[in-house]
């Protein structure tokens, strides 16, 4: 098992994708604890299916890098979902239904119109639920998740108490002068971000998954907003590692995988935080 | 005394209509003024108007020298969100800092020092590490106090700051507000609670749809306005 792991190990490309998936789900428990206060859950999941619609727009279309579709639409559709959210006209739940289901089959249409390879239901499962294996991750890839990881990191840290406030109290934070349709609005676009790269890993089908999963088992436990990030971040990271060395060592879908790990974790969580409070 | 807001002829609404209209009122340094109204009678609007966040239609508010929205401390009324919301006490007063800070991503040791202060002041220094869900209502609104009392240290604006809360908690955040005013913080106050805003409050302003009173407590007293509605509100 050890020599199969280094095996493996001893090809670049594998070391990268790991760290890839480390940085990825680092990035998407970080923000995911902000989503999960705020109420915005379902943005995620939303947005992951405008990511399918658009890259299968990207495939038809014959497009290499697909990104230069992808990323735009989904950020577009971000900031679309959150003005739509503000607007009483149709609430924000059923436009976000409305959006990802709509995306997810107009998506799926366009690929069986015109099919781009022989194996369009392989494509379509490859896309909703990641990867079949991180080993086919393209290195061009593995250095765009690279950057975007690294500007999601850097913007989280440096807005790190603005993000705090915003999501703790949207009218304090107006009324303090903060800019929180903007801080709104960011958050929104680096979900975006996150989700276009985390498609690779996961597939879209699964990014909420990501998201949700560590910031829920950390609030299980934590009291205080910092010490839940933290814990939340080092769960996904953990997750993710776990979850990409099995699927290599078992040959199982990267992206079941992880999320598997985090929902065993959340169980654990919840059991720990369900004894401690009634042993008090 | 020194003004620091002056509010003449201002008419308060949105694009489909106008929610309330012809305000006259000033506000000085050391008043403790409560806002009184029913439901739908433009609270919520004068609240935003006053916080500089909504342009009024027509008239003038006008923040005098040296004063401005800013200086206002503004105590929200309690969102769904908050209330199971895993951050501490100290988390929370500190974010009350954040306007000083522009784009300065971190807190600086004044900003710390004056969140400690303002949480000893309201007496919630030993529940700092405490997580904010867990506390009674009562302690929750007294760290929202200090949050914005590390916002804004001249004014305090209190959106219904009472709702909720068992009537002991009710007497002491009110006593804890009459403190701060006695110190020297003005405080704007709305609320439905008459008997306490007769109690606490030097200045009263009612309105419902446009403006039934301003002036000092002992005038409304005497006021038909002050009358009808204290009668209405004892048969209730």
């Amino acid at each position: 098992m050890i020599s199969q792991l280094e095996y493996y190990f001893s090809y670049p490309f594998v070391r990268y994708a790991l760290i890839v998936g480390l940085l990825i789900s680092l990035c998407s428990s970080l923000l995911g604890v902000t989503l999960v206060l705020k109420r915005f859950s379902f943005i995620g999941d939303g947005l992951s299916h405008v990511a399918f619609g658009a890259m299968a727009i990207a495939a038809v279309a014959g497009i290499t890098n697909r990104m230069i579709i992808i990323l735009p639409v989904t950020v577009l559709s971000a900031i679309l979902i959150l003005r739509t959210g503000q607007n009483t006209k149709i609430r924000g739940d059923a436009s976000i239904a409305m959006i990802s289901v709509g995306s997810l089959a107009a998506g799926y249409m366009l690929m069986n119109i015109f099919p781009t390879s022989s194996n369009i239901s392989a494509d379509v499962c490859g896309s909703l639920f990641g990867s079949a294996s991180i080993l086919t991750l393209k290195e061009s890839d593995v250095l765009l998740c690279l950057i975007m990881a690294v500007i999601v990191l850097v913007v989280f840290i440096l807005f790190y108490n603005k993000i705090f406030s915003v999501t703790f109290d949207e009218n304090f934070s107006k009324a303090t002068g903060i800019n929180s349709d903007g801080y709104n609005l960011m958050i929104a676009i680096i979900t975006a971000i996150i989700i276009v790269i985390a498609m690779n890993l996961v597939g879209s089908l699964l990014i909420s998954a990501l998201i949700i999963f560590p910031a829920l088992s950390a609030m299980r436990i934590f009291k205080n907003f910092r010490n839940v990030i933290i814990c939340s971040a080092v769960i996904s990271v953990i997750c993710a590692g776990t979850g990409i060395i099995l699927s290599i060592l078992f040959s199982t879908p990267v992206g079941a995988t992880i999320v598997t790990a985090d929902i065993a974790v959340f169980f654990i969580f919840w059991a720990i935080s369900s004894f401690t409070s009634k042993s008090r | 005394m020194s003004k620091q807001i002056i509010c003449k002829n201002a008419t308060l609404g949105y694009e489909d209509g106008i929610v309330t209209e012809n305000l006259n009122f000033t506000v000085n340094s050391g008043d403790y003024l409560c806002i009184l109204g029913e439901n739908g009678s433009g609270k919520s609007t004068l609240i935003k108007a006053l916080l500089g966040l909504k342009p009024q239609i027509s008239g003038e508010i006008k923040w005098c020298e040296g004063f401005s929205a800013r200086d206002i401390g503004y105590l929200p009324q309690q969102t769904p969100v908050q209330r199971d919301f895993p951050a501490s006490v100290r988390e929370i007063v500190l974010s009350g800092c954040l306007s000083k800070m522009g784009f300065r991503p971190f807190y600086n040791s004044a900003e710390k020092k004056l969140a400690d202060d303002n949480m000893k002041q309201l007496g919630i220094e030993s529940l700092a590490k405490h997580c904010y869900r867990e506390l009674s209502g009562g302690q929750q609104q007294r760290v929202l106090l200090a949050r914005a009392l590390c916002a804004a240290s001249k004014m305090l604006l209190l959106d219904e700051p009472v709702t909720g809360l068992d009537p002991l908690a009710q007497t002491e955040l009110y006593e804890l507000i009459a403190k701060l005013n006695n110190n020297g913080i003005s405080i704007i106050m709305v609320s439905h609670d008459i008997s306490s805003a007769l109690k606490y409050a030097s200045h009263i302003l009612h309105i419902s749809k446009k403006q039934l009173f301003f002036g000092t407590k002992s005038n409304y007293l005497n006021s038909t306005a002050g009358i009808s509605f204290l009668e209405t509100e004892g048969k209730s």
